[in-house]
């Protein structure tokens, strides 16, 4: 459903993201793993289309990101990072509007706004001022936002970032359900969380692809079944006692 | 004609100048300040003209309009920008050129309603004369399509900075170079290091010019013309700005 091929962004000097190929099929929970920096969110963006690629392109669904922006848009559902909302909305209001953008017709717009108030937890507060809510709740609108169009490609950047324990919990549990007949693809630097949701992991650092492959397989890398090991040893390039490359 | 998915974009923009008090505060600051202008005891006011009619209304209008107007569209994108909200927004299947025409859209509804306001002073001067509506009726499009212009100029710079001040410093000082384009000093100044015929040019992009002659009561399709080019030149370049300018 996604298909990236030798895809590139330079910023000024720095390559952000430096020919990175991968493909992600349905039912896959896709993890990003990547120190800071690494090239996660570029690589989101461009797959988004809210940047244009360097070199290389992306694909959605068969269709070309640059070719057809509009189309492989609609296609997405997207939480980009720190999850950007406006604060002068309602919540009801704001996910209407979300729907509206998404261009749904209005009665599939109603119907959605129940289901991802449902589905996220956001009942208490619904008639509640964005800028009043929480770090946790903020989230999960942002969640909501991107689910009110039941995409078949889920995106999502950093989506436990800066919740507690019990608020990643949650979050991760929507994620496995809401997996199935959808291909999302999440960035984390948080190892736990790919063992936990991901069906499939891949590392990136310094904008260069890692790593492809199983969770497992990563985690059977190290003697001691240390996922910290092996992420250090890869992202680094260093040699870490008991792990074998 | 308009997308049904811009419409929503100019619900929302309109919807949000009166989320906050900022919208009021700017209704009510406006509309005591052209009724003082248009009433005030100065020279060539209505009182002392002993004319019932709206010319020092109008004549004031576009001074108003320079420190006002850029107010309105300073926040368009330059929040949009600081809050990162630009990513869900052009993430989102819609075009760029969507979001700028309908939060354009949005301000200029916003200015209509300000102008709107002012009914009563030209129920005032129906009731103490008989003033000429057609003149009434054209001053109020040109006031109309003077607040375009320069919301169009606003939002332009609203795109170039993430800062709302520097997007409203930027903006008044441009609305105000194209206003007093034809004045005498400004035509003085830059015909000191241009040739005459780029002067003819620059005099020929004079909002106030256009904005006068339409005040005269005279629908001249030239002046329209002009309006629709300066909107729609500065609204395509905040489309390529925003376009080139929203991931930094
Ligand atoms: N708009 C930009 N302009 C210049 N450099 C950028 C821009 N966006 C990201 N970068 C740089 O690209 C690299 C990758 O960033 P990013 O994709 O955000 O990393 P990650 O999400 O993995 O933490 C970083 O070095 C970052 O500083
Ligand atoms: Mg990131």
């Amino acid at each position: 459903m996604i298909e990236v091929n030798h895809l590139s962004k330079r910023f000024e000097s720095i390559m952000a993201v430096d020919d990175i190929s991968f493909a992600a099929g349905k039912g896959e929970i896709l993890g990003f793993l990547g120190p800071n920096g690494a090239g996660k969110s570029t690589t989101m963006k461009m797959i988004t289309g809210f940047i244009l690629p360097s070199d290389g392109e992306a694909l959605v669904c068969g269709k070309k990101v640059q070719e057809v922006p509009t189309v492989t848009k609609g296609l997405i559902g997207y939480m980009s990072e720190n999850a950007p909302l406006y604060d002068d909305m309602y919540v009801e209001d704001f996910l209407r509007y979300a729907g509206e953008l998404r261009q749904m017709a209005a009665d599939k717009i109603e119907a959605g706004v129940n289901r991802v108030i449902d589905l996220c937890a956001l009942t208490s507060v619904r008639y509640q001022k964005i800028e009043t809510l929480s770090k946790g709740f903020r989230r999960r609108v942002s969640m909501a936002q991107a689910l009110i169009h039941d995409p078949e490609v889920l995106i999502l950047d950093e989506p436990t970032d800066g919740l507690d324990p019990n608020q990643k919990h949650e979050v991760r549990t929507l994620i496995r359900q809401l997996s199935g007949n959808k291909c999302i693809v999440l960035s984390t630097h948080i190892l736990e969380e790919v063992e936990e949701v991901c069906t499939r992991a891949i590392i990136i650092a310094k904008g260069k692809l890692l790593y492809d492959g199983t969770p497992a397989d990563l985690k059977s890398k190290s003697k001691q079944h240390k996922l910290d090991d092996v992420f250090r040893a890869i992202t680094t390039g260093e040699s870490v006692q008991g792990v074998n490359l | 004609m308009i997308a049904e998915v811009t419409k929503s974009i100019v619900r929302r923009e309109f919807k949000s100048y009166f989320a906050s008090p900022l919208g009021y505060v700017f209704l009510i600051i406006f509309l005591f300040a052209i009724g003082y202008v248009t009433f005030e005891p100065g020279s060539g006011s209505f009182f002392l003209m002993r004319q019932a009619d709206l010319s020092s209304f109008f004549r004031y209008v576009p001074y108003l309009f320079l420190f006002l107007v850029p107010a309105v569209s300073m926040r368009l994108l330059a929040e949009e920008r600081k809050s990162g909200t630009i990513e869900l927004l052009l993430t989102m299947p819609v075009t760029e050129a969507q979001v700028v025409f309908g939060k354009f859209l949005a301000a200029w509804l916003f200015v209509a309603v300000a102008l709107a306001g002012t009914f009563p002073l030209v129920l005032t001067v129906i009731y103490l004369g008989s003033p000429d509506l057609g003149v009434v009726i054209l001053g109020y499009l040109g006031a109309a399509l003077l607040a375009g212009a320069f919301l169009a100029i606003g939002i332009f710079f609203s795109a170039i900075s993430k800062n709302q001040v520097v997007s409203f410093i930027l903006g008044v000082v441009f609305c105000y170079v194209l206003l007093m384009a034809g004045s005498p000093p400004i035509l003085g100044f830059i015909s000191t290091f241009l040739p005459k015929f780029l002067v003819e040019i620059f005099e020929s992009l004079s909002i106030m010019n256009h904005f006068e002659s339409m005040g005269r009561g005279v629908i001249v399709i030239g002046d329209l013309f002009f309006f629709a080019l300066m909107i729609g030149g500065w609204l395509y370049g905040t489309i390529l700005l925003i376009t080139e300018k929203k991931s930094n």
